[in-house]
């Protein structure tokens, strides 16, 4: 049996709410009011899809072996590097091993069931006995626009293998048009679209039913065999229409979260698939859709081990963890819409050394560190000489690894005078629990609320945007614990 | 056995600039200009120096790298110059290289200079960037200076249970009483009396550092000559003596092992230990007349009246609210303003203190003169409390 043992999910904290797009960009363009309902997933401004993928990625860990892990597929349309291989951030960033095969999958929303297709395939085909998927976006749209009030940032992520199946892949039908919806060139950072009613009419409205037809008619299955039927549409009438159209009932149709979280893109259907497994029951059928030039649909039958899957937060403990964002004006700095003045000091430059940054990519992407063999003590970064004033050990360290510690705050503080796109800058010393002390940013939190003493727990973000060379450096940061905000 | 430095070095002469944002005054201008004074003030030729170690933190800002600015600047015939670099120790680093030179008999007569050019960057604060190693650079989270130290005392708060406000009361006890001091000085950079309730109310820089809690950022320049006590001797009646100069750098541990408290300075606290043994000190909140601390924010001098055991562990802010510290009280410290006043150019910052001590022990400190001084302290910590570079160094008159 193949399929997903494991699932892990990543929704930002910040929410949009769309009024405040409409209250501040409805002067500019009065029809997008038929969007401005809910609200959507805002990425912080030190996310992309590389971290929010990682987050999810670890989310989906829980409790596993990452040495067993023989391969890393990640799907986006919005990878931070066109030439670099992302996925290979990610699994440096998981710490899996060397031997995993890793690929990006890309330039269409439907990438993220792809990716999923072809880990099951490979366990399948024996050539691997454990996958990990993850898919992330973070789309933007111009000021004003119909994708500005859709678009919304979130990842998810799967194990997929051969043992303690939660979900079984019972088997999938594809199509493959160059619908082009929308596109973006090899130069552009925005997309250009065509008309909505085309999209809806000629696209969505078309393409979605043959492609459940065509698995329904591969398996020889009825759609009453399903138990919940997924597909996205940012549209929500037109999600309703096929739904009818169809003949399903409001119990198997499962709800888009378009209204909480946005369009997540390629993640989309994905983190559909785990709200439905969260509360999926042993011997259900889940039947999911995916649409961006065709569309994926995915047949999987949920076993009994799912009961015995460890607590994560999933889709559902992000949604709980949302926090407003307080302005859309926060929003455009964040995502780098609008131009702040970071000042002079911003200007400084940081070099990337890759050289330097291969020597140390454990330490800097996986934030590994080591341990004293002789007395214990844990080291960031790695030390040769043992920083213990009673022990001094030289070269008895082995591997270990922080980026899973749960922390405490050891004291912090607010910077105002340093440059930052949400100011003040928060950092301060974390203790780690086993031992262990750095100094990190911390972030997702509010100076307020923080006290010495409080739990953290690091999470892989995007320290720096080298715009002269345009690098994107990651690094991790402490975030504060639910008391903290 | 070594037995240290104390009573081998003689300093015969002083010099220093004004500081301050000097718009019209280049680098190699504040090296002339406490140069000058410096020269006159020992009453010796150029040509009778036979060695100087320079000191300049910030190199690629105005003076770039090597000893090179100082020799050229001051046209000093070919003679061996050395230039020293420890963060902001690196003054009293240039002093102790100095001392060094004529106590270990290398030398006769030897000049130290600090100085450092900062106001030529375009923004507030010190320089950013360029500074930290490339893994630093890689994974040290996005500060600035004055934040380093606003960590200290969120662990000073939590240690003692003191509350934001308490803490910002004996904060800007600290802050008022260094620009009562700097208002009476001439070479100050700021000369404005504040009130309490003006530091307390200042805008944030770093939680819970105000405005106020923090130091100037000016430019300025500070030269010791030293010799041995028989030249001094020869030479003239008012010199001073170096009693003590100690330096501790971290291990490391402060930033990476889980044991310092976080509320107080390890190296502040050994080079202090270490001083006072070298000087033959054994009460020094009794036997010191005045002190020099490194105040580059108010938490740090509070820290360091406790590092320095002048003031028990948590009861510095009892000193302070008593007045312990004020140019009036028992030891008053930053008597010429501190780097409160004087602003920080990293490079001149220790002799600048020194500066202070000298004019002070030689009864030439004008209107913030003390009665009788035996004993000066001065003290730099560089880096953060996380990790720092810490001097204290001790002169007095010679026993006669």
């Amino acid at each position: 049996m193949v399929g997903i043992i494991s699932y892990g999910g990543y929704i930002p904290r910040y929410r949009l709410s769309r009024k405040m797009i409409f209250k501040a960009m409805g002067w500019f363009n009065p029809g997008t009011a038929t969007h401005a309902q809910g609200e959507k997933a805002v990425a912080n401004f030190d996310e992309d899809s590389i971290t929010m993928a990682t987050s999810a990625a670890i989310d989906s860990l829980k409790g596993m072996d990452r040495s067993k892990m023989e391969g890393l597929y990640f799907a986006s349309t919005t990878m931070p590097y066109k030439e670099r291989l992302n996925a290979g951030i990610i699994a440096t960033a998981l710490n899996l091993p060397a031997t995993v095969r890793s690929s990006d999958f890309d330039h269409a929303l439907k990438a993220g069931t792809t990716a999923l297709i072809s880990a099951v395939e490979t366990v399948e085909a024996g050539r691997a006995k454990r996958m990990l998927v993850c898919a992330a976006d973070s789309r933007l749209g111009k000021m004003g626009t119909v994708q500005e009030m859709i678009f919304g940032d979130g990842a998810a992520a799967f194990v997929v293998g051969d043992v303690d199946v939660i979900a079984e892949f019972k088997g999938s039908f594809s199509l493959s048009y160059d619908f082009v919806d929308h596109y973006r060139g090899e130069m552009s950072k925005y997309d250009r679209t065509w008309e909505e009613r085309w999209i809806r009419d000629e696209g969505i409205h078309k393409f979605i039913p043959e492609a459940i037809e065509g698995l329904l008619k591969k398996y020889a299955l009825k759609l009453s065999d399903f138990e919940k039927i997924l597909y996205p549409c940012p549209f929500a009438a037109e999600h309703k229409k096929i739904a009818k159209e169809l003949g399903l009932g409001v119990e198997k149709n499962q709800r888009t979260m378009v209204d909480e979280i946005g369009d997540t893109g390629t993640a989309h259907p994905l983190i559909m698939l785990i709200k439905a497994l969260e509360d999926a029951k042993p011997e259900q059928k889940i039947l999911l859709v995916s649409f961006g030039n065709g569309c994926d649909a995915i047949f999987f039958e949920v076993t009994e081990k799912i009961n015995g899957l460890k607590p994560r937060k999933g889709v559902r403990g992000h949604l709980e963890e949302k926090r407003e964002m307080t302005s859309y004006e926060k929003y455009l700095v964040f995502r780098g819409l609008g131009l702040a003045d970071m000042g002079l000091r911003s200007e400084e430059d940081i070099w990337t050394r890759w050289s330097f940054l291969w020597r140390n990519r454990k330490t800097i992407f996986g934030l590994v560190g080591n341990r004293c063999m002789k007395c214990g003590t844990p080291h960031y970064p790695p030390q040769r000489i043992c920083i213990n004033p009673d022990c001094g050990a030289i070269d008895q360290m082995e591997e270990y690894t922080f980026a899973d510690k749960k922390g405490y705050i050891f004291n912090y503080t607010g910077d105002m005078l340093a440059a930052s796109f949400d100011p003040p800058a928060i950092h301060g010393q974390i203790d780690f629990e086993g031992g262990g002390r750095y100094w990190f940013d911390f972030t997702d939190c509010n100076l307020d609320n923080l006290k010495v003493g409080l739990p953290v727990e690091m999470s892989l973000r995007k320290r720096y945007y080298d715009n002269r060379r345009d690098i994107h450096g990651y690094f991790w940061k402490a975030i504060p614990g639910k008391a903290s905000d | 056995m070594a037995i240290g430095i104390k009573d081998k070095v003689a300093i015969i002469g002083m010099g220093c600039t004004r500081f301050g944002e000097l718009w019209d005054k280049n680098a190699e201008d504040l090296i002339v200009d406490a140069f000058v004074e410096c020269l006159e003030d020992a009453g010796i030729e150029k040509k009778e120096i036979q060695a100087a170690w320079w000191g300049c933190h910030f190199d690629q800002i105005n003076y770039g790298k090597a000893a090179v600015p100082l020799s050229t600047t001051l046209k000093l015939p070919f003679i061996p110059v050395t230039r020293v670099e420890n963060w902001c120790a690196t003054g009293t680093e240039a002093l102790r290289g100095a001392c060094y030179a004529v106590g270990s008999g290398a030398y006769d007569i030897v000049l130290a200079l600090g100085a450092e050019k900062l106001k030529d960057t375009g923004y507030a604060g010190l320089p950013g960037g360029g500074n930290l190693s490339q893994l630093n650079a890689m994974i040290r989270p996005n500060y600035t200076a004055p934040a380093g130290f606003a960590l200290m005392a969120t662990n000073y708060m939590a240690k003692y249970k003191i509350s934001f406000a308490e803490l910002k009361r004996a904060l800007a006890h600290i802050s008022v009483k260094s620009h009562a001091n700097g208002f009476l000085n001439p070479k100050a950079h700021l000369r404005l009396p504040l009130t309490e309730e003006e530091v307390v109310n200042a805008p944030m820089v770093a939680w819970p550092l105000g405005l106020y809690d923090c130091c100037g950022v000016s430019d300025g320049a500070a030269a010791a000559i030293v010799t041995t006590p028989e030249i001094a001797r020869s030479l003239k009646k008012d010199f001073v003596m170096v009693k003590a100069i100690q330096i501790s750098v971290t291990s490391g541990e402060e930033e990476r092992y889980n044991r310092w408290d976080g509320s107080y300075v390890m190296t502040s606290t050994q080079a202090a230990k270490w001083a006072y043994q070298e000087a033959g000190i054994r009460n020094p909140r009794k036997e010191l007349s005045l002190m020099e601390l490194h105040d580059c924010f108010s938490i740090t001098e509070l820290s360091t009246c406790e590092d320095l055991g002048i003031s028990p562990r948590g009861k510095a802010m009892k000193d302070i609210m008593d007045g312990f510290f004020d140019l009036d009280g028992k030891l008053p410290a930053q008597t010429d303003g501190g780097l409160k006043c004087f602003g920080h150019p990293i490079g001149a910052s220790g002799l600048r203190m020194l500066y202070e001590i000298y004019n002070q022990l030689l009864g030439r400190a004008g209107k913030r003169q003390l009665i009788n001084p035996r004993l000066g302290l001065t003290h730099n910590l560089g880096g953060l409390p996380s990790g720092s570079v810490s001097s204290v160094a001790i002169f007095g008159r010679e026993e006669r």
